[in-house]
């Protein structure tokens, strides 16, 4: 190929970084740096124990100006932490930012080899292909594209209501979608959050009321993103509404339907108390469900099982004619210009860990369960009674059920420690029960968690350090169910027979989280969480500009960290609209018009329409391009090109890590 | 083809396999940063280049990367679902079907073109195929192939094909 670029009169610089011993330590940086001096074109080739501080930007800057430099290459960390950086050293310079190119050797050099001979010889490679690279590189400009104001956020626990809140407190307007009938998300079902046993209703349903009126909320329940398009600043979402078959407006959520409705008592398990209560076809999952508006389950209607119903629930709804048998999914179509993703967890299925019994012994109740049993508005109005009706007189909570074990998931789930430090507390409380917590570890890491374990322990309760092994009945007449695990502090097996065992389910993301992640286009992270961009400095941004994540859709954490998150969230959506404008990188893909044959071979291989065909040539739209560059890639003229990987560029860095043997 | 002068000086006298990697900016690139953040250690003989998607892989920048010396190419992409451009992974699937062809008739083995699906969070399936790819390769010795201007011409009139 033709080096139109630059001749070989380049005037290139090279900084290779220390990064303190983080790189120098195994890489010979002197050495590298010396080699880099050597390469044609370079007129500049320099060490510097930080690139990044401003002394380190400096001298780029001066050597821009001094020497007259027209390229500038650094050998650092990951682009992903620095590019940025540099290209804006680059150009505060004096020259195009895109005249810079990143060579990474660290994340990839450094820090994963232990020879300094090879690690110096694999960043002499990296940066002799960098050298060979950047003399191509063309002068480009970012792109502006407009932020659209209005934030989707997705899932409304206290993650997604938190995030509305702020955001609409802001003045911006809010879509706020929860797939479930009502809003509250798990906290709803909490009686008591730890470590300060507030009332979980009592903090939350005040939040609840306040999205349910804001004006600058709109609130879509019983309904699902069904497709996301376009880019940062200007998503178009594709809203589900599921029908419940109640005319929304209409319905003022009196309930004298569900008092009326032709099934005296509930029949199906109410979903809400996790099947401990029943409900009717038509029904409120909570007392203080937001919005108050019924929901008919057409499963179990009987006007949609057989037609023939007396439809009492019609009769007394005859003032509103709130009651719609017709209705069906609607769709709404919206524009937003960021997402915030809060679409929560679920807890770990307790039947996969057979020996546990859950599903098997009525004795076994999972913690969720138990949120339950305890609160006042549960399935037993807070009584805790067995599913045999008697009080608990012993009770065992089980640690780490689907945490921190290789057969289920290996992390560890962060809450479990400390809510069942709680509910321990509660049932004491309320049944004055023996209580015995088998626990791995004591996990209590937070602002009031360890005095709060303290105080439960002077309460009486039992810990026991062991992981229990086996649940068995204790046989006889006795409705008891024995725990059995080996106590490693004693260093004896203990068998302790309980009335009632609360499995700690650890949590797991939700079943359609691949599902949501693909829809949002964001990266799986371990355990099929989603991912943030960065784990410390960007914890709520993503890969995918403008859409943000909070709380356990990208790991378990508990409230206070949930809330934080929300918060994070809400505020770099925020800097983003109010920026009002976000720039675009320019590695877009474009078409040399003398070249193009017009074969249409790029068309359907653009999976976001951008590429058309304008009088018999290919013309791609820089908006639509994302820069993938598999048009590129196809191209049999090769008249397709991408900003910032054009196909010289990588040639020449194929060339540049081979060119030594 | 441009100048090949600058020489630095030849590792040793055992024969160290050369593989040249493309990562996709989204899935293993982030891999590679991820295991080296976690201080991973796995076999120094690839070079990685960065592109934003494994659909920007040329076959041609392959059939190259063998054309100037190298004994191996590996192209890391994310998990089909998971790209980041939708489908791109897909055409990458699909050309280094092609390519495997092309290499098979070259006589170059099977072992030295790899293709891997590899996440953002999976470093230590980056390691292991680092590992494993170096290892093969040393046993295999270096590719022998010599291709000419003209054939690699041919080659690219292959690659309209498979578009």
């Amino acid at each position: 190929m033709s080096e139109t670029a630059m001749n070989g009169d380049s005037r290139i610089g090279v900084y290779v970084c220390h990064c303190g011993t983080n790189i120098a330590g195994t890489v010979d940086v002197e050495a590298v740096a010396e080699f880099a001096g050597g390469l044609r074109g370079v007129a500049v080739a320099r060490t510097y124990k930080y690139m990044c501080s401003d002394p380190g930007q400096e001298l780029i800057k001066q050597d821009i100006r001094d020497n007259n430099l027209q390229r500038v290459v650094v050998a650092a960390c990951s682009p992903s932490l620095h590019e940025a950086t540099f290209r804006r050293a680059t150009e505060e310079g004096g020259i195009n930012p895109y005249y810079f190119h990143m060579v990474n050797i660290r994340e990839h050099d450094a820090w994963v080899h232990e020879d300094t001979d090879e690690a110096t010889v694999k960043a002499k490679d990296l940066i002799r292909a960098a050298v060979h690279r950047v003399r191509f590189h063309k002068p480009l400009e970012r792109q502006k594209v407009d932020v659209n104001p209005d934030v989707m956020v997705v899932g409304a626990g206290i993650a997604g209501i938190h995030a509305a809140l702020t955001l609409a407190n802001a003045g911006k307007k809010v879509y706020l979608v929860e797939r479930e009938p009502s809003i509250g998300g798990h906290m709803a079902k909490f009686d008591k959050t730890f470590p300060t046993l507030d009332c979980a209703a009592c903090i939350l349903t005040p939040k609840m009321t306040e999205v349910g009126a804001h004006p600058n909320i709109t609130l879509w329940t019983y309904s699902e993103v069904e497709e996301v398009d376009g880019y940062v600043g200007n998503y178009k979402v594709k809203v589900r509404h599921r029908p419940r078959f109640i005319i929304e407006e209409a319905c003022v959520g009196c309930l004298e339907c569900i008092e009326v409705c032709v099934f005296r008592r509930g029949k199906t398990p109410d979903e809400f108390n996790l099947g401990l209560s029943k409900r009717k076809p038509i029904y409120i999952p909570f007392p203080q469900a937001v919005p108050q508006i019924v929901t008919i389950d057409p499963d179990t209607c009987i006007e949609f099982r057989t037609g023939k119903c007396k439809k009492t629930c019609v009769e007394v709804c005859a003032d509103r004619n709130a009651i719609d048998f017709q209705q069906t999914e609607t769709f709404d179509e919206v524009d937003v210009g960021t997402v915030i993703l809060a679409t929560g967890f679920k807890t770990f299925d307790a039947k996969r860990i057979p020996y546990y019994g859950y599903g098997r012994y009525d004795a076994v109740y999972t913690a969720l369960e138990v949120e339950r049993l305890v609160n006042s508005s549960g399935p037993t109005e807070g009584q805790v009674v067995l599913r045999d009706g008697r009080k608990p007189e012993s009770i065992g909570i089980v640690h780490c059920v689907g945490s921190r074990d290789r057969n289920t998931n290996t992390y560890c789930s962060r809450v479990c420690c400390m809510y069942s430090l709680k509910l321990a507390h509660l049932l004491k409380e309320r049944t004055g029960a023996e209580i015995y917590n088998f626990y791995i570890d004591m996990r209590t890491p937070g602002k009031d968690f360890e005095e709060f374990y303290n105080r439960v322990g002077e309460e009486g309760v039992h810990f026991i350090r062991g992981k229990v092994a086996d649940v068995y009945p204790e046989g006889g007449d006795s409705e008891r169910v024995v725990l059995q695990a080996e106590d490693t502090l004693l260093g004896r097996m203990r068998k302790i027979p309980v009335d009632m065992v609360v499995l700690a389910t650890g949590l797991e993301p939700q079943a359609d989280a691949e599902e949501v992640r693909r829809t949002f286009n964001i990266t799986c992270a371990s355990g099929g969480f989603f991912m943030e961009r960065h784990p410390k400095l960007a914890p709520v941004s993503t890969f995918t500009d403008g859409i943000f994540l909070a709380g356990a859709c990208q790991g378990p954490k508990d409230i206070p960290d949930t809330v934080a998150q929300a918060g994070a969230a809400a505020a770099e959506a925020m800097a983003l609209i109010d920026a009002r404008f976000v720039e675009m990188d320019p590695n877009t893909a474009y078409v040399v018009t003398e070249d193009c044959s017009g074969c249409k071979t790029c068309i359907p291989l653009c999976p976001f329409s951008a590429i058309s065909r304008v009088e018999g040539k290919a013309e791609i739209n820089p908006i639509l391009c994302k820069g993938c560059g598999t048009c590129v890639a196809a191209c049999p003229s090769g008249a397709i090109r991408q900003n910032l990987f054009e196909d010289e560029e990588i040639y020449e860095e194929i060339l540049g890590v081979l060119a030594h043997a | 083809m441009p100048e090949k002068t600058e020489q630095t000086e030849t590792s040793s006298d055992s024969y160290e396999p050369r593989i040249v990697a493309f990562f996709c900016n989204w899935c293993t690139y982030l891999a590679a940063d991820l295991a080296g953040t976690s201080r991973m250690k796995y076999a120094p003989n690839a070079r990685v280049i960065r592109v934003m998607c494994s659909g920007r892989v040329d076959p041609q920048f392959v059939l190259d990367a063998f054309a100037q010396g190298a004994d191996g190419v590996l192209i890391g992409g994310c998990h089909p679902g998971d790209c980041h451009y939708q489908e791109g992974n897909y055409k990458a699937l699909r050309r280094y079907k092609m390519l495997k062809r092309v290499l098979d008739d070259l006589g170059l083995e099977e072992e030295r073109l790899r293709l891997e699906w590899i996440s953002a969070a999976e470093a230590d399936k980056l390691r292991d195929v680092m590992d494993e790819m170096a290892e093969q390769l040393s046993a295999l010795g270096p590719a022998q192939l010599e291709v000419s201007e003209e054939d690699l011409e041919a080659m690219s009139a292959v690659e309209e094909v498979t578009a």
